[in-house]
């Protein structure tokens, strides 16, 4: 499954770390962060539960970089 | 501006006018390290607090912990201008990167922002209310005023307005639409006031899925975005370990080896330099940046690229095919040529068009769409359609006209010449006299010419026509247009079979093209290095299969759309060269102790500013 979320990320160096981390996320195939889009496009894995993942990934995300947002 | 970037102007200025007062004072030891602190907390606390915690993170030798190290060393050497300066400095460039970047985005943004924001429908008292056109359900009227967007493609109800397209074709072409035509989201309606009837979901409609394209389209990474960020994940740590052996292994080699001095603090000095130099900014932000302002510039002239990676393949294309019809032709039969004996011409397209008027056949509508004025079948009677060779039939009673091919003339033993032209030769005989002959045919685009010498003006090696047809139409038309190679008599698996030869004999840098309506090529969008499919308005299934989409279904655009990629790619490797250039100059003077702190940090964001205004022009791109 895909979704995308509206995100808020200041520059493009933290939105590599965001993608980064969201890929090391467990339930996650596939996030790809679009800075200049200021979306994230992400493919969870076929039986993840995808409010729990994006939890994770929210925080995963806010730990490398404590400025960006993932509007849920 | 927004609010965190008001906020940092405000410190940007509180901590400047501080560290010039202090810098008029004459203060020396421990107050002035006090006082100088505190501009460079002002300024700085964020970018210590962030360095922090990347550090408990484990996130070490990020931009953030460079900037911490550098500044806190200056101080502990006893630079406390320097110090409180270089963080002056970079939290300045930082603002400038954000605003200009963010300002940049949203014009872009905006450029390809065809989505309507609202959509008008009737309450139960017959007011006009303003919705959002998510909630609108598929059959609801919706009502479009003059200079609104249509929000939802639908059929009008009610209602006569012109529209303009250019919002979706990238050419200001205007469109007069009536009741019963069908109407596609993100076209301006110019006039009157139409009542629409929606045949799709928001969602579904046509400007929601070319946006939807459009922004999911600088997802897809090219290969030098993609190098880009694995340059920077290897970048900084290799700064790092310069840094570290600059301000360690330097002064001992001096110590062992040589009886100069070790001079520690001037190394330390040195390495610190280098690590304000070392972020790589102005790259990480300048190529993606670029890529996203060439998709954005394509689209506003009607091109859709679906990401960054088919502008890189784009610009290397060297070998271009075409699919004939409907890409070099208008894929519709016209006619192209009346010839009459006997009599005029007028009176014999009048003839065939009343003769042709029950008929349905491609050719009866082209010969019907010729005549141009209503047809009053009234006049028609004894309609008698022979299969395969034509129609006879009996006009305003008393007059007996024949019309069809070679075969039904000498049914009929009519004496006639037989023309040997290309195309289809409708012959006309009235009362058994033979009048003359119309000549239907896939006629040419106006601009298919120029097109392909256009194609060649850029550098296109060889250019290759693909048809259905026979060979003797194939030749005439690649004569016409001069392409290189024609191949006819092609079904559509065979035209798959001729690309994968095409693309055995060609070198790997050099890409292939493949330029189709997008109907019945899907399997030869896919399986050249890009697919390009043309006037694909209004028609998903070309807008799926293909890597480029034009929008409207002129072929000069196929010539536009390479010129586009190639400006993109070249501010891309000048950003490159530019920015890694100038960064290894800066690399070489620090260590050399040429550049100090101040110069590296100037460069630094000097860099960055020049990349980013570089990266911008690719935006401009209507007058390539």
């Amino acid at each position: 499954m895909k979704k995308t979320y509206k995100i808020e990320v200041d520059c493009v160096s933290c939105a590599d770390k965001m993608e980064v981390a969201s890929n090391k996320t467990d339930g996650i195939k596939n996030a790809v962060v679009n800075f200049m889009t200021q979306k994230m496009t992400v493919e969870f894995e076929d039986n993840a539960d995808v409010e729990t993942v994006m939890k994770n990934v929210l925080k995963a995300c806010k730990k490398v970089e404590s400025d960006c947002e993932i509007y849920l | 501006m927004n609010k965190k970037q008001k906020k940092v102007l405000i410190r940007i200025i509180i901590s400047s006018l501080l560290i010039a007062l202090l810098m008029l004072a004459p203060l020396n030891g421990s107050i002035k390290l006090v006082l100088f602190l505190i501009p460079y907390l002002i300024i700085g606390y964020d970018i210590l607090i962030k360095a922090v915690k990347g550090v408990l993170n484990a996130k070490l030798l990020d931009e953030n912990f460079l900037m911490a190290v550098a500044t806190i060393g200056a101080f502990l050497l006893g630079e406390y201008t320097e110090g409180a300066f270089v963080m002056l400095f970079y939290q300045i460039g930082e603002l400038f990167q954000s605003y200009a970047v963010g300002k940049s985005r949203k014009n872009i943004s905006s450029l390809m922002d065809i989505r309507p924001d609202w959509a008008n429908i009737e309450d139960e008292n017959k007011n006009l209310i303003k919705v959002s056109p998510d909630e609108v359900e598929t059959g609801s009227i919706i009502i479009v005023k003059p200079g609104e967007k249509i929000p939802i493609d639908g059929i009008i109800q009610e209602g006569l307005s012109s529209l303009n397209t250019s919002a979706l074709t990238g050419e200001s072409a205007i469109r007069d639409v009536t009741i019963g035509d069908n109407v596609l989201s993100g076209c301006i309606n110019i006039s009157g006031v139409l009542k629409i009837k929606t045949t799709k979901n928001f969602d579904e409609s046509t400007a929601s899925k070319i946006l939807d394209l459009v922004e999911n389209a600088s997802s897809k990474k090219s290969r030098s975005e993609n190098f880009i960020s694995k340059f920077a994940r290897i970048y900084t740590p290799c700064v790092c370990i310069l840094a570290l052996m600059l301000a360690i292994f330097v002064p001992v080699f001096n110590l062992i080896f040589t009886p100069n001095p070790p001079v520690w603090d001037i190394w330390f000095l040195r390495a610190l330099t280098f690590l304000v130099i070392s972020c790589p900014c102005a790259l990480v932000i300048s190529v993606p940046l670029s890529f996203f302002a060439g998709i954005g510039g394509a689209s506003s002239c009607g091109i859709l690229i679906k990401g960054s990676n088919y502008i890189e393949t784009l610009s290397k294309v060297k070998y271009v095919v075409f699919d004939k019809t409907g890409t070099m032709t208008e894929g519709s039969f016209n006619v192209s040529k009346i010839c009459s004996i006997k009599a005029n011409k007028d009176a014999l397209i009048e003839y065939a068009a009343l003769a042709e008027s029950y008929s349905d056949h491609p050719i009866s509508k082209g010969i019907q769409k010729a005549y141009g004025k209503d047809i009053d079948k009234k006049r028609v009677s004894n309609v008698n359609e022979i299969s395969g060779k034509g129609i006879t039939c009996v006009i305003d009673n008393n007059i007996f006209v024949a019309v069809g091919n070679d075969k039904l003339m000498q049914e009929l033993n009519i004496n006639f010449e037989t023309i040997s032209e290309l195309g289809s030769v409708v012959y006309i005989a009235v009362n058994n006299e033979y009048m003359g002959y119309i000549l239907i045919s896939d006629v040419l685009k106006p601009d298919s010419k120029e097109a392909v010498k256009n194609l060649k003006d850029i550098g296109i090696k060889k250019t290759v026509m693909l048809t259905g047809d026979l060979e003797k139409y194939g030749n005439h038309v690649a004569k016409l247009l001069d392409i290189d190679i024609f191949y006819t008599n092609l079904l559509p698996q065979d035209k798959v079979k001729k690309i994968e030869d095409l693309l055995e004999n060609i070198k790997s840098h050099e890409k292939l093209a493949f330029v189709g309506d997008g109907i019945n090529d899907a399997p030869s969008l896919s399986r050249a290095d890009v697919g390009i499919a043309m006037g694909a308005l209004g028609s998903d299934a070309a807008i799926e299969a293909a890597d480029v989409v034009l929008m409207n279904d002129n072929p000069k655009m196929i010539a536009k759309a390479i010129k586009i990629s190639k400006k993109c790619m070249r501010i891309v490797y000048q950003n490159i060269y530019f920015a890694i250039g100038i960064k290894t100059i800066c690399l070489i003077l620090g260590a050399l102790g040429i550049a100090d702190m101040n110069l590296a940090i100037f460069a630094d964001v000097g860099v960055m500013v020049i990349a980013v205004l570089n990266a911008i022009r690719t935006l401009y791109v209507k007058k390539l």
